[in-house]
C-alpha cells in the first residue's frame, strides 16, 4: 500500500463505477420499498415462515458438516501432495462453482434417484433421497462444497509446510502432525469455507427442487418457499418477506464474518 | 409505460397478399385480410402445450407470415408475470379465478369459457402398486405428488380428495402440471392427479387411471385477449379459432371436453 498519494479520481471511470453500484443497490432498495412493515412481524413467527427457516437451518448445517467432512480431506490432499491426476479432480470439484444448479439437480436425480441402481439399493434400507430432508441436504452439499474445497486449499497453499517439517524432525507422526499442526493453521481458511459454503446452501434451490421437491417442513427451505409464494399462490407480499429474511441473513453472515472471511480470500 | 416497437407489421401487407393467395380457408369474404398476420405471444397454462403447439404448426401453414410464440407455465405463474407487466397478447388459464384475477386489474377483455378438463390419476406404466382409485391414494408409504396450491390442477385435485374424504400427505408440491407428471416418470413418485389431457401427453411414459365423473371435478379453462395487446386483430383470431376453430378441434382431439 502506498500512502499519501493523492490521484484525482478518473471521472470517465467514475460514471460506470456508480453504475455498477446502482445495479446492485436499486434492486434491494425495491425489495426494501415493498416490505410491508406493518405486517412483517406477524408474517416473520407465522407456523410457514418459522417452519421453512427451521428447515433452511437443518439442511445447509447439514451440507457444512458433509463438505467438512469430505471437502477438507480432498483439500488437504489437493494442497499437499502430488497425486496423479490433482489437475482433473480440482477442475472436477471447482465444476458445481459454474454449473447451473438445475444441472446439479438432474444430475443428482439420474445418480440417486428412487429408481437408479444405488437409489433402489438405498430403497432397501428404507431411504429414499428424493422428497426427503436428507435429499435436500445433499443437493444443498453438492452445489456448496466446492466453496469450502477451494478456499481451505488456498489457505493451505498459502502457507509454508515448514511448521509440518519442524513438527515431523521432532519425530511427530503424520497422523498427529495433521491433527496438531496442519488442521489448526487452517482453521480459518477451514471456518471461512464453511462460511461460504453454509452461505451457498442456504440460498440454494435449483439443485433443490429438481433433486428433492417441494413440500412445507420437508424438503421447502426459504429460498423454495419464497419461489412457491411468488410463482405458485401469487402471495408475493409473503414472497418479499421471505426474501428479506434471507437478504437479513446474507447481511448478518457478512458482518459477522467479514473479517475472517475476507482475511482468508485476501 | 411501455410501448413496443412492431416490426413485424411492416410485413402485414405481404402477409395479406400471401394469405389471400395461398389460404385453404373459404369462410368469408374474399376481400378481407387474413387476420392471422404478424406476431403474437401466448401465455397458457401448461396442460395446453401439446395441442396449443401442434395447433401452431397448421396456424402457419394456413397463414404465412402468422406466427405465435408461447409461454407455458402454471396459470397463476402466468397471471403473476402479466399482472408485474410481461408483455403478451392473449392469456389462456386452467380455471377462472387466475382469470379473475386479470378481469379484476382490468389487463383483459372479457375472457371466454373454451374448454374443460378433468382429473385422472397416473401411475407408473403397467400399474404396479395397483392403484384402482382416489382412496388407494391414501395407501401408507405411498409416495404421492400433487401440484401446490394455487396452481389450478394442485386446487383441483385437493377438492376432488375432499370430496372423497380422502387424506394424502403428499411428498411434494410441484408447480405446474408437467413438473407432476415428470416426478411420476422419473419413478420418484408412485402416483399422482393431473389432467386426463397430460396423461396422453405423457403418452407411454405413465399409466391413467380414471376418476369416475361423479368423484371427479372438472374444471373450466378461460382464454382472453389483454388488452395491452400490440397485435388484437390476430391475438383476437386466435382466441376466437381457440372456442370454435381449429384450435378448438385440436383441443377436443386430445383429450379437452367442450366448454359448454
Amino acid at each position: 500500500m502506498s500512502r499519501g498519494v493523492t490521484r484525482r479520481p478518473l471521472l470517465g471511470l467514475l460514471i460506470p463505477a456508480a453504475v455498477a453500484v446502482l445495479f446492485i443497490a436499486l434492486p434491494l432498495i425495491g425489495l426494501l420499498a415493498h416490505v410491508d412493515w406493518s405486517n412483517l412481524p406477524s408474517q416473520l413467527v407465522s407456523t410457514d415462515v418459522l417452519t421453512a427457516l427451521r428447515l433452511s437451518l437443518e439442511c445447509s448445517v447439514i451440507a457444512v458438516v458433509i463438505s467438512l467432512l469430505i471437502g477438507v480431506p480432498l483439500a488437504y490432499l489437493l494442497a499437499r501432495t502430488s497425486l496423479p491426476g490433482r489437475r482433473i479432480v480440482r477442475g472436477l470439484v471447482t465444476l458445481p462453482l459454474v454449473l447451473p444448479p438445475v444441472v446439479g439437480g438432474i444430475a443428482l436425480q439420474t445418480a440417486l434417484g428412487r429408481t437408479t441402481p444405488i437409489g433402489t439399493l438405498l430403497d432397501h434400507f428404507g431411504i429414499v433421497l428424493p422428497f426427503s430432508t436428507a435429499g435436500a441436504a445433499i443437493a444443498e452439499a453438492f452445489v456448496g462444497f466446492p466453496f469450502l474445497v477451494i478456499t481451505v486449499e488456498a489457505g493451505l497453499r498459502q502457507r509454508d509446510d515448514h511448521f509440518e517439517e519442524v513438527a515431523a524432525t521432532l519425530g511427530a507422526r503424520p497422523w498427529r502432525r495433521f491433527w496438531e499442526v496442519t488442521l489448526p493453521l487452517a482453521a480459518p481458511s477451514i471456518a471461512a469455507g464453511a462460511a461460504l459454503c453454509w452461505a451457498r446452501a442456504l440460498g440454494e434451490f435449483g439443485a433443490t427442487i429438481t433433486f428433492a421437491g417441494s413440500f412445507p417442513g420437508t424438503t421447502e427451505t426459504l429460498p423454495i418457499a419464497a419461489y412457491s409464494s411468488f410463482e405458485g399462490s401469487g402471495q408475493i407480499g409473503m414472497a418479499i418477506t421471505l426474501s428479506l429474511l434471507l437478504l437479513a441473513i446474507s447481511v448478518l453472515v457478512l458482518v459477522v464474518l467479514r473479517d475472517r472471511w475476507l482475511g482468508a480470500l485476501r | 409505460m411501455r410501448s413496443r416497437i412492431r416490426p413485424l407489421l411492416l410485413f402485414a401487407p405481404g402477409a395479406i397478399v400471401l394469405a389471400a393467395c395461398g389460404s385453404t380457408s373459404t369462410s368469408g369474404p374474399s376481400a378481407s385480410p387474413d387476420p392471422f398476420s404478424g406476431s403474437i405471444t401466448v401465455f397458457a397454462a401448461s396442460s395446453l402445450t401439446s395441442p396449443f403447439n401442434t395447433a401452431e404448426k397448421g396456424l402457419e401453414l394456413d397463414h404465412p407470415g402468422f406466427t405465435a410464440q408461447y409461454s407455458y407455465g402454471s396459470s397463476q405463474a402466468l397471471v403473476t408475470q402479466i399482472i408485474n407487466g410481461a408483455p403478451a397478447d392473449v392469456i389462456a388459464t386452467a380455471n377462472t379465478s387466475t382469470m379473475q384475477q386479470l378481469v379484476a386489474k382490468g389487463l383483459v377483455d372479457t375472457p371466454q369459457a373454451f374448454v374443460k378438463n378433468k382429473l385422472e390419476i397416473i401411475v407408473a406404466p403397467g400399474n404396479p402398486k395397483n392403484i384402482k382409485g382416489l382412496a388407494d391414494l391414501a395407501t401408507p408409504g405411498l409416495s404421492v405428488v400433487l401440484a401446490m396450491a394455487g396452481v389450478p390442477v394442485g386446487d383441483y385435485a385437493t377438492k376432488a380428495l375432499k370430496a372423497a374424504n380422502v387424506s394424502v400427505t403428499p411428498k411434494s408440491l410441484e408447480s405446474d402440471d408437467a413438473l407432476v407428471v415428470e416426478q411420476v416418470e422419473s419413478g420418484n413418485a408412485d402416483a399422482a392427479l393431473v389432467f386426463v389431457t397430460d396423461v396422453v401427453s405423457a403418452a407411454s411414459k405413465v399409466t391413467g387411471i380414471a376418476i369416475p365423473d361423479a368423484q371427479n371435478v372438472i374444471g373450466t379453462y378461460e382464454i382472453a385477449v389483454l388488452k395491452s395487446s400490440t397485435n388484437t386483430t390476430a391475438a383476437q383470431a386466435f382466441v376466437t379459432s381457440a372456442v370454435s376453430g381449429d384450435i378448438q378441434t385440436e383441443l377436443l382431439s386430445v383429450g379437452f371436453l367442450k366448454a359448454s
